[in-house]
């Protein structure tokens, strides 16, 4: 998808459907027309950052100053769990398996 | 004076039986009318547990936002997407107060995920401000400072990512820390926004805050971002002199602020330099921009955090998240989307850098900074419902803090003219939680807006 450049263009509904399905959410389309007008109020609101100079400035993902922290490569059986407690909390499991959705067609 | 309007020191040298006998007469009173509690733990089982409880803080009830998990008891997060689910494993920060004997009286109300300033955006009804039943308790850790507010607990443990401990704290008149990034494991904590998300106590003074601390701070080998840096004895170092202490104080702040929540700030501000500190005029340019960055890489995070509820592993469907946590989820997933990443996530890392570096200036002429929590007193109850911005506009000086890394304390500073509590945050250096505590205590050994509680 091409950039933008003017942000606080509404969004188009195909536009939300292509984020819906990225997000995995299944929304109605009856309620394209309320979160479009949601998002172009956010959107428009948060394009305030446009204006902020950026040229040369660092990135920042985390604060905590904290580089490469490594751990002894060993099992740690006080936090291993069992097939069964593994799938306790899975809607639905088959053999000792997690029963995922079907992502390839025949 | 009942047994818990007393400090956690004090609460310890009653019978636990009796402790707990007067929490559970509170929850009678209360809990129905502000509907705080998600999961309420049967009397017998905590009578039970504080009976023969032992450690430093045995027999001392506390709640917990229900984001942390708990091996034997649900977790929802304030969603129905966990209405049932039983994680197989326990937070950290449960695992320590367990251990130190503490007795979890609740699971406790919150905005879904983390998702909101109110604790309006929750699956199981809002909660209610003990102060005013028509009005929002704050959040989203909204239940626990409802729990202290009404005394059916001694302590709490909250979870801020933009002020979700702080704002709550400020509107139902409690003391609470967000802490230092990293200070506290977030092990076992359901996230919202990884980078932003600190666990850390609510109470009713900086005193009690100190010692819950003391008990939960620390590295933990499952936390890769929790932090060496040594744990003070915070509850010994209260009473050290704070005469040589500097607050900033930024102008920039009032402009425009509500009469309700400037007046208070201003006359603690003067309390301050009674105690014999020094003010200094700072300036934060950048603030303005705090609340869009916020609503940038916070929805970002929790897009990709909130995908693993997908129906396979736990969970039920995703339909079932609320229409603000779906608002969140798209904003996010959009500011991440190929075509806009680098005008909206990657632009917002920068700022991000730039916040961080604005509050290292205004930090190196003082010591701590003196700032609102919110802006506004309570909202009526579907006042911030389904409006982004104003939704948005509750987190406008605590959300900024968040993106710094920085401890903030939240302390109650006075009353609006209806008797609506107003609260005040000092804002320190990183790792600074002991000074912005001693601070805080000290305030509170002159003033008495924290040891005010709503009549039933």
């Amino acid at each position: 998808m091409a950039k933008k450049t003017n942000h606080s263009e509404k969004l188009s509904k195909a536009e939300v459907s292509h984020i819906a399905k990225l997000a995995n959410l299944h929304i109605d389309p009856k309620r394209f027309d309320e979160l479009i007008n949601q998002f172009e109020e956010t959107v428009s609101f948060v394009d305030q950052l446009q204006e902020v100079d950026i040229s040369n400035v660092p990135s920042t993902s985390q604060v905590t100053g904290q580089v490469n922290v490594f751990r002894e490569d060993k099992i740690d059986l006080s936090r291993t769990l069992s097939q069964k407690e593994a799938l306790r909390n899975s809607p639905r499991s088959h053999n000792g398996y997690f029963v995922v959705p079907k992502i390839l067609d025949k | 004076m009942t047994i818990l309007d007393k400090s956690i020191t004090e609460i310890k040298k009653h019978p636990p039986q009796d402790v707990i006998e007067e929490c559970y007469e509170q929850i009678e009173k209360w809990a129905k009318k502000t509907n705080a509690f998600i999961t309420l733990i049967p009397k017998e089982v905590s009578a039970k547990k504080a009976k023969s409880a032992t450690g430093p803080l045995a027999g001392v009830p506390f709640v917990m936002k229900d984001s942390y998990l708990t091996s034997n008891i649900r977790t929802t997060a304030g969603s129905s997407i966990l209405a049932s689910y039983i994680s197989q494993y326990d937070a950290t920060v449960y695992k320590k107060l367990i251990s130190a004997g503490a007795i979890l009286i609740g699971k406790m109300n919150m905005d879904a995920w983390g998702h909101g300033a109110s604790t309006e955006n929750t699956d199981f009804g809002p909660a209610k401000n003990p102060w005013d039943l028509t009005r929002v308790s704050g959040g989203s850790s909204g239940g626990p400072a409802i729990a202290l507010a009404t005394r059916t607990a001694a302590f709490a443990i909250g979870e801020d990512t933009g002020g979700s401990i702080r704002n709550p704290s400020a509107w139902c008149n409690l003391t609470g820390l967000k802490v230092t990034y990293g200070r506290v494991s977030r092990y076992g904590c359901i996230a919202y926004a990884s980078s932003l998300d600190t666990v850390g106590p609510m109470a009713k003074t900086a005193e009690d805050c100190a010692l819950v601390l003391e008990h939960i701070a620390g590295k933990d080998q499952y936390d890769a971002t929790s932090s060496e840096a040594v744990v003070p004895q915070y509850s010994k170092e209260l009473n050290k002199p704070v005469r040589e202490v500097t607050l900033g104080w930024s102008d920039e702040l009032l402009v425009d602020l509500d009469s309700e929540i400037a007046k208070p700030l201003v006359a603690a501000r003067q309390k301050f330099v009674e105690l014999g500190m020094k003010i200094k005029k700072i300036s934060l340019p950048l603030l303005k921009y705090g609340v869009p960055l916020y609503y940038i890489l916070a929805p970002s995070e929790t897009s990709s955090n909130l995908a693993r509820y997908d129906n396979v592993r736990f969970g039920s469907t995703r339909d079932k998240f609320t229409p603000e946590s779906e608002r969140r989820i798209m904003i996010g997933t959009h500011a991440l989307s190929a075509g806009y990443y680098d005008a909206y996530y990657k632009r917002a890392q920068k700022i991000r850098t730039l916040f961080i570096n604005n509050y290292q200036k205004a930090l190196d002429q003082c010591d701590a900074i003196i700032m609102p929590v919110n802006p506004t007193i309570p909202p009526k109850i579907g006042e911030l419902l389904d409006k982004p911005i104003n939704n948005m506009i509750a987190d406008y000086f605590t959300g900024t803090i968040n993106l710094a890394g920085l401890p903030s304390l939240s302390l109650p500073c006075g009353f609006s003219k209806d008797n609506l509590p107003v609260g005040m945050q000092l804002v320190g250096q990183m790792f600074s939680e002991d000074l912005l505590l001693r601070i805080g205590h000290q305030y509170q050994q002159s003033t008495d807006w924290h040891r005010q509680k709503p009549k039933i």
